[in-house]
């Protein structure tokens, strides 16, 4: 008889963090491998939006007028500051997509090679987890990489303003996790060879309208559009990382944000676990 | 208590849907620990299916299965401590290189960093893959890959080692070097279950077989019983120039001395018989006499062992 008796939890802890742990260090072996293409993937989006709306078009004659900076900074705050909390809710979102939702598609197409981490002593679910908690050590890694560059590059100041920094952990947080799930949801509901459709059809418009470029409360006047975007979890990201970081431009308030969160990644979670389990098992 | 390492009892699984496929229909099988197990069948029969279960990556609609003891489907992440698998593709970790490849896999299964480095040096050293160590999965040809893939599954000690059509896509030359890398885990103490629809290869590995169609076990021994059971050592196929009349001819060979059975086949008639001194002249005149065209003679294999039970071709 084999000596695990499957009754002793402290043995099966044992066991599953370990493979957990195993994991995680073969995600860091790859990801410390493929460090510079993560710098560039997640520098570049930001790099080049903030360095276009917040530096070259406020310098153009008549660029002003141009910028999107003319309407949102009538509040007395620039575009720079609109954009922070926003693009790095971007990329924070664009992170689970990349850490979750592109490997898997190729994993559980032609090449079948997550089966030897599925066949690890592990419950299929933890195995799905460890993709989540991965790709949020990715996501905030992402989003503070992009901070200093929204903080620096526009031209006018950026007015950061922390009130709360457990808010602020917790939104990164549960954003971080949130992109995960998601990654998770679409990696594992999509065919492999559509993937490439993903950008178009769920990336560009969840990342149009979750207010990543201009704030909730500012859709006031378009009420149909503001009770529309409320099922896009990338609103609840970048309003959260609003409240926390940028709270003088007007946010949605934190109770909603927490909530939001807190709902999109449970539903997220169940949903994409359950489709990895699908999947994997037949 | 026996030392069975494998038990499957009253397996089913159907694949739900608007036509449900039965693709294993009513499963017993054990395997005693230490052995060569062979699952032969053709393509379709549900060797996979069965293997994929026992291997945890599929839910049986019902049965069980219990390899060492553990039930896989109630402990499905315990279990997996027992099993090695090598599926039929290739699963190797492309963003890992060959030596990381077995590494992790040592680390998903509790080892400590040393104990994973010394073992996996080990591995690639028993499986002469040390100079390709640094190289990356894509770069290996198949007989590496599945050498490779061997050596992963073996790397936690897995009480039994599944091997899921392990000659597919192998030159000959590759397939001999499995072959030896088969028999040399079994000399190390681990059982192995193996599916093929090579009838070589079940012949020269196993130690049992199980013979499979249609989700179930038609036949089950070792190769030579499978062989003995078939009742003639010898098997003469005689093609008639005219098929239709036949009958007349299966008669009288039945009524010839060492002579055990005669089945019709398309053109002609198969003949079991005794090895026997001029057994086959006779059998010749007689045939003759009917409009005997062509005559091959063959000794009882495996292939004809299940052509026997299912009126088919292994190959179909």
């Amino acid at each position: 008889m084999n000596q695990v008796d499957g009754n002793r939890r402290d043995i099966r802890f044992d066991i599953y963090s370990r493979a957990f742990g195993g994991l995680m260090l073969r995600d860091l072996r790859v990801l410390s491998r493929e460090i510079a293409p993560f710098l560039i993937r997640v520098a570049m989006n930001p790099l080049l939006f903030l360095f276009v709306f917040t530096y070259v078009m406020p310098h153009m004659n008549g660029g002003a007028k141009m910028s999107p900076m003319a309407g949102v900074a009538a509040g007395g705050d620039g575009f720079g500051t609109v954009l922070l909390p926003g693009l790095m809710a971007v990329a924070i979102m664009f992170s689970g997509i990349a850490a979750v939702a592109l490997p898997l598609a190729q994993e559980f197409g032609i090449t079948r090679e997550i089966d030897d981490r599925v066949m690890c002593p592990l419950p299929i679910a933890a195995v799905a987890a460890e993709k989540i908690i991965f790709s949020a050590l990715q996501s905030i890694l992402a989003a503070a990489l992009v901070f200093p560059l929204a903080f620096y590059i526009p031209s006018s100041p950026v007015h950061v303003h922390v009130a709360s920094w457990w808010f602020l952990g917790a939104v990164i947080v549960l954003a971080s996790l949130l992109a995960g799930a998601l990654g998770l949801t679409i990696g594992t509901s999509v065919q492999p060879k559509q993937i490439g459709l993903i950008f178009g059809v769920v990336v560009v418009p969840i990342t149009f309208l979750g207010c990543v470029y201009y704030p909730w409360a500012a859709l006031n006047h378009l009420r149909w559009l503001q009770f529309g975007v409320l099922i896009n979890p990338i609103v609840y990201m970048s309003e959260g990382l609003r409240a926390a970081l940028t709270p003088s431009l007007g946010h949605m308030p934190e109770l909603y944000i927490l909530f939001g969160l807190i709902g999109f990644l449970t539903l997220l979670t169940w949903q994409g676990m359950r489709g990895f389990r699908n999947r994997v098992l037949s | 208590m026996s030392d069975a390492v494998v038990e499957i009892s009253g397996l089913r699984k159907v694949y739900p849907g608007k036509h449900p496929v039965t693709a294993v229909d009513g499963i017993d099988l054990r395997v005693n620990a230490g052995a060569i197990y062979g699952l032969l069948g053709p393509n379709g029969a549900g060797k996979t299916t069965t293997i994929s279960i026992a291997t945890t990556r599929a839910v049986p609609t019902s049965g069980s299965v219990r390899i060492d003891g553990i039930d896989v489907v109630a402990h499905p992440a315990l279990a997996r401590r027992s099993i090695g698998v090598v599926p039929q593709y290739n699963t190797l970790d492309r963003s890992c290189t060959v030596a990381e490849n077995i590494q992790f896999h040592c680390l998903y299964f509790g080892m400590s960093r040393a104990e994973a480095r010394e073992r996996t040096n080990t591995l690639l050293e028993q499986f002469r893959l040390s100079d390709r160590a640094a190289s990356y999965p894509q770069t290996l040809s198949g007989g590496l890959a599945q050498r490779l893939q061997i050596a992963r599954a073996i790397a936690h000690r897995p009480k039994v080692l599944f091997l899921d059509e392990p000659s597919a896509g192998l030159d000959p030359q590759s397939r001999i070097a499995m072959w030896e890398a088969v028999q040399q885990l079994r000399a190390e103490g681990i059982t192995i279950v193996l599916t093929t629809h090579y009838m070589e290869e079940a012949d020269e590995l196993c130690d049992r077989l199980a013979i499979i169609d249609h989700g179930k076990i038609l036949i089950e021994g070792s190769p030579a019983e499978l062989r003995a059971g078939i009742g003639g050592d010898k098997i003469y196929e005689l093609r008639m120039s005219d098929a239709a009349n036949t009958a007349q001819l299966e008669s009288r060979l039945r009524e010839t001395n060492g002579v055990t059975s005669v089945e019709p086949i398309s053109g002609g008639l198969r003949v079991l018989a005794k090895a026997q001194d001029g057994l086959l002249a006779h059998v010749v005149t007689i045939a003759n006499e009917f409009g005997l065209r062509d005559i091959t003679t063959t000794e009882p294999n495996l292939e004809t062992v299940f052509i026997r039970l299912t009126g088919r071709d292994l190959r179909e």
